[in-house]
């Protein structure tokens, strides 16, 4: 079974409320949800939906294909009609659209009843969930852990109300409900909280705004530094303080902003400190579109920052994946004394989806941090020429009489300013052969799909949800085909794809950028082309059906 | 060899007669005289002659890139409060590319010691305008002299509402000790923007011309006042007072988070992942 859930209206009219609401009561009643937000760059107004999508079995992407439209609007039946399924349901209340087959209810009538306007999608949900059968305890649970006092019992009221409205028309069971329901940007932060990160700041841009939202949330119980600044500049820079002082430190934000961290990125090459920092796409160039979905920083992420040094990227798949390939990132920032870049994207960082509870006991935290026995002679060598590149790094104000300098400029071991062309060299090697270690760590992509496949999917990040869909749809009909989809994504690990290449006849890149960056970088770092490429910028993220109907058209 | 002392292998690349080396006597004496040691201390600083201190004064040090002295060293206080933080740079470092950190910074008061090595010209790169330059004063770029209004760095701070202002002059070294040894231990942010005469680039703001005119604030100043503290910060031309301008208490920010006033600093923190498993309440 499955079913997939329409809540369209103006910004401002409340969806995220309701999505809220609605996500959570169906996961409590035991099901994997999906939720997709579509929502414009303004403040009210303008048309915003929120698509809830639950089965029985795991869910890893959105649809396109309604089951029920709950509108608010007018508008939102109007663009949203030609999704419905032939025996999909239009609710929404009585003043809006005269249109006959549409299911007019009392909504706004009930809110009225209750003195309170805001709870009349509260209603709502009370028809939808009586739709399914679905008890309304667990709504009214919800309810109590989201709002309290007076509001929540008016909420009650309407949801109860709104029961009334309707009749059943599928019957659904409850399961028992083990899951969580998450996003990509909680989960950003969740990964960094779990790791220990102490010290997170940033300037709000859109999507990345809800890692520094959630970081703030919890900066007091976990005792965590959190920092609005004054713009992107101060805020790599400040992180970077922080780290050289000793705590673990990131920051983050969206393709523009991150455009302005890139001068303190080649810094922190060069002073090899280590910080982890998010760059959560949006599409661009400048300020393209604020609250929409690309893939389209790669190419500027492995390469941000003058001149040569060695950083890490990782692109992260689904929320799960998020969590733990953040922890990660901190321990390698530290171990190699290197930034770790992390990629999310729009669709990602808002698409909440049900997810089995992150097992806190897999973090692992390793700081890599020396004391006085770092100390060789009489003074401490912040840049110490090593064989693996990596030098004992102190703290400062850690050990008596030691100071920690650290430079800019090109310097000698001290970390003293040189115009030394031998120790140029030496320093330039030191810092390229962490490279080396570098690579011992990278995961190879994971791989989905039919074993040694006849076509093979080479993808990126959040499209992983959509191309699983896709390639398990193609599977069951006997398209022997497969996915790797890459996380660690800079260096590049390509051991994977040399192993199955050979046996490919047709290899197909898909993203959410126009040049098929990945692609690219294939050619670049294994030699291999793609014989195909499916790409979409638009701004909006790829379903699995959309790739399914894409690969049928396009490639198979 | 004092603690402060480096073995250093080159000399300082500063020019013989910078005022660069009398703040620098006049750190290590401040330092001393408050009994700190060369651990216990951290200079953060920009890009420019002034910012090269660091290296020239053993004390930790992070000297990262061109205006950006402030942010790190925010950073660093945040996350060991311990640690005694200064900031050293240039006029142009601070209050040009710097300019947005530099209010931002008063804003949050935050413990910091900022020491602008203030000549009123771009030495390293050989002799432009600063923000501090005189209007109609002729540099290497600006042939038909500087056609901007100069920013009043401390005239600004006042405006923004830092709790400490002052202004030191290089060639006088025990008053600028002492306006270092106050900066140090003030609680939030402590401004001390110090006329430092560049020998090779700007004829005019010569240490001649500033002994001249430079004075000290009388011993009846009251630096409580912030009006008679405006006065006096925009006092510059045939008498220039130097001394606090305006001295008054405020809350420091990391005071203003439970958390970082009642415990131990942020680097000294046990970590463990499960800590944080709580926070799956929210999503169940």
């Amino acid at each position: 079974m499955e079913y997939n859930i329409l809540i369209g209206g103006e910004a401002g009219q409340g969806m995220d409320t309701i999505g809220n609401l609605l996500e959570k009561t169906l996961k409590r009643c035991g099901f994997y949800v999906f939720t997709y937000k579509d929502y414009m760059s303004r403040i009210r107004g303008g048309h915003n939906f929120n698509q809830v999508r639950f089965s029985d079995k795991p869910l890893y992407t959105h649809s396109p294909d309604l089951d029920i439209i709950f509108a608010l609007n007018e508008e939102t039946i109007n663009l949203h009609n030609s999704r419905l399924k032939q025996d999909g349901i239009i609710i929404c209340d009585n003043d809006i659209a005269k249109v006959k087959e549409v299911m007019h209810l009392p909504l706004v009538e009930t809110s009225k009843k209750v003195q309170d306007m805001r709870v009349y999608t509260t209603a709502g949900l009370g028809a939808i969930l009586k739709i399914f059968g679905l008890p309304l305890d667990i709504a009214e649970g919800v309810i109590r852990d989201e709002f309290s006092g007076k509001i929540a019992e008016t909420n009650i009221q309407a949801v109860r109300a709104g029961y009334e409205m309707i009749g059943v028309r599928h019957k659904l069971e409850t399961r028992e409900d083990k899951n969580i329901i998450i996003n990509g940007n909680q989960a950003v932060a969740m990964g960094a909280i779990a790791a220990g990160c102490k010290f997170y700041c940033g300037y709000p841009m859109t999507p990345s705004s809800g890692v520094l939202t959630f970081m703030a949330s919890k900066s007091d119980e976990m005792g965590i530094m959190v920092q609005q600044v004054e713009d992107e500049v101060a805020a790599l820079n400040m992180a970077l303080g922080a780290s050289y002082a000793g705590v673990r430190a990131m920051t983050g934000s969206s393709g523009g902003g991150f455009a302005l961290m890139v001068e303190a990125l080649s810094l922190a090459g060069m002073i090899e400190t280590p910080v982890v920092v998010i760059d959560v796409q949006r599409p661009a160039p400048a300020t393209g579109f604020p609250t929409r979905t690309e893939q389209a920083d790669l190419r500027f992420l492995i390469h941000a920052g003058h001149g040569e040094f060695p950083r890490m990227v990782i692109a992260l798949r689904d929320p799960e994946d998020a969590f733990y390939q953040t922890a990660r990132a901190f321990n390698i920032a530290e171990k190699y004394q290197i930034p770790v870049l992390l990629m999310s994207d729009e669709y990602l960082s808002d698409y909440t989806v049900t997810i089995k509870p992150y097992d806190f006991g897999k973090v692992k935290i390793e700081r890599y941090i020396s004391g006085p026995e770092a100390v060789e002679g009489e003074e401490y060598k912040r840049f110490k020429i090593t064989e693996s590149g990596v030098s004992p790094r102190i703290l400062p104000g850690k050990v008596e009489g030691q100071v920690v300098l650290v430079d800019s400029d090109e310097h000698d071991e001290w970390g003293h300013i040189t115009e030394s062309a031998e120790m140029r060299v030496a320093m330039v090697d030191k810092r390229m052969r962490k490279l080396e270690g570098l690579r011992q760590e990278i995961e190879e992509p994971w791989f989905i799909g039919k074993e040694n496949p006849e076509n093979l999917i080479v993808c990126w990040g959040s499209t992983y949800g959509a191309v699983r869909e896709a390639v398990e749809r193609l599977n069951g009909e006997g398209v022997s085909i497969g996915a790797l989809v890459y996380g660690d994504i800079w260096p590049l690990p390509t051991k994977r794809l040399m192993e199955l290449y050979p046996k490919v006849q047709k290899l197909i890149d898909i993203e959410q950028n126009a040049t098929g960056q990945l692609d690219s970088l294939i050619k670049e770092k294994a030699l291999i082309r793609c014989s195909h490429k499916i790409l979409k910028y638009d701004g909006r993220a790829f379903s699995g059906v959309e790739i399914y109907n894409r690969l049928k058209e396009e490639v198979l | 060899m004092t603690k402060y002392e480096y073995k250093l292998y080159d000399k300082p690349a500063w020019c013989p007669g910078c005022g660069n080396y009398m703040i620098r006597t006049a750190l290590k004496q401040a330092l001393e005289e408050l009994g700190l040691e060369p651990h216990q201390v951290v200079i953060s600083s920009g890009i420019g002659q002034a910012a090269k201190m660091p290296h020239y004064i053993k004390v930790n040090g992070f000297n990262g890139l061109h205006g950006r002295a402030l942010p790190p060293a925010i950073g660093i206080k945040l996350a060991n409060k311990d640690l005694k933080v200064i900031v050293e740079s240039g006029d142009g470092d601070s209050y040009g590319e710097g300019g947005n950190h530099f209010i931002h910074t008063i804003r949050y008061n935050i413990d910091i010691a900022h020491f602008v090595h203030d000549n009123q010209i771009y030495g390293l790169t050989k002799g432009q305008a600063s923000p501090t330059t005189a209007m109609g004063q002729h540099t290497t770029l600006q042939f038909d002299g500087v056609k901007a209004e100069p920013l009043n760095p401390v005239a600004l701070a006042l405006t923004m509402g830092a709790g400490f202002v002052a202004r030191g002059f290089s060639g006088d070294i025990p008053h600028l000790v002492n306006l270092m040894k106050e900066a140090i231990m003030y609680k939030g942010y402590a401004l001390v923007d110090i006329f430092q005469p560049c020998v090779v680039w700007n004829k005019v703001n010569t240490f001649a011309w500033y002994k001249q005119r430079v004075y000290h604030l009388p011993d009846d100043y009251d630096y409580t006042n912030r009006k008679e503290a405006m006065k006096k910060a925009m006092e510059f031309g045939d008498k220039i007072p130097i001394g606090i301008l305006y001295k008054v208490e405020k809350e420091p920010y990391e005071d203003r988070f439970d958390f970082i006033k009642n415990g131990p600093p942020l680097v000294d923190r046990e970590l463990n992942p499960k800590d944080a498993e709580k926070l799956l309440r929210d999503f169940v």
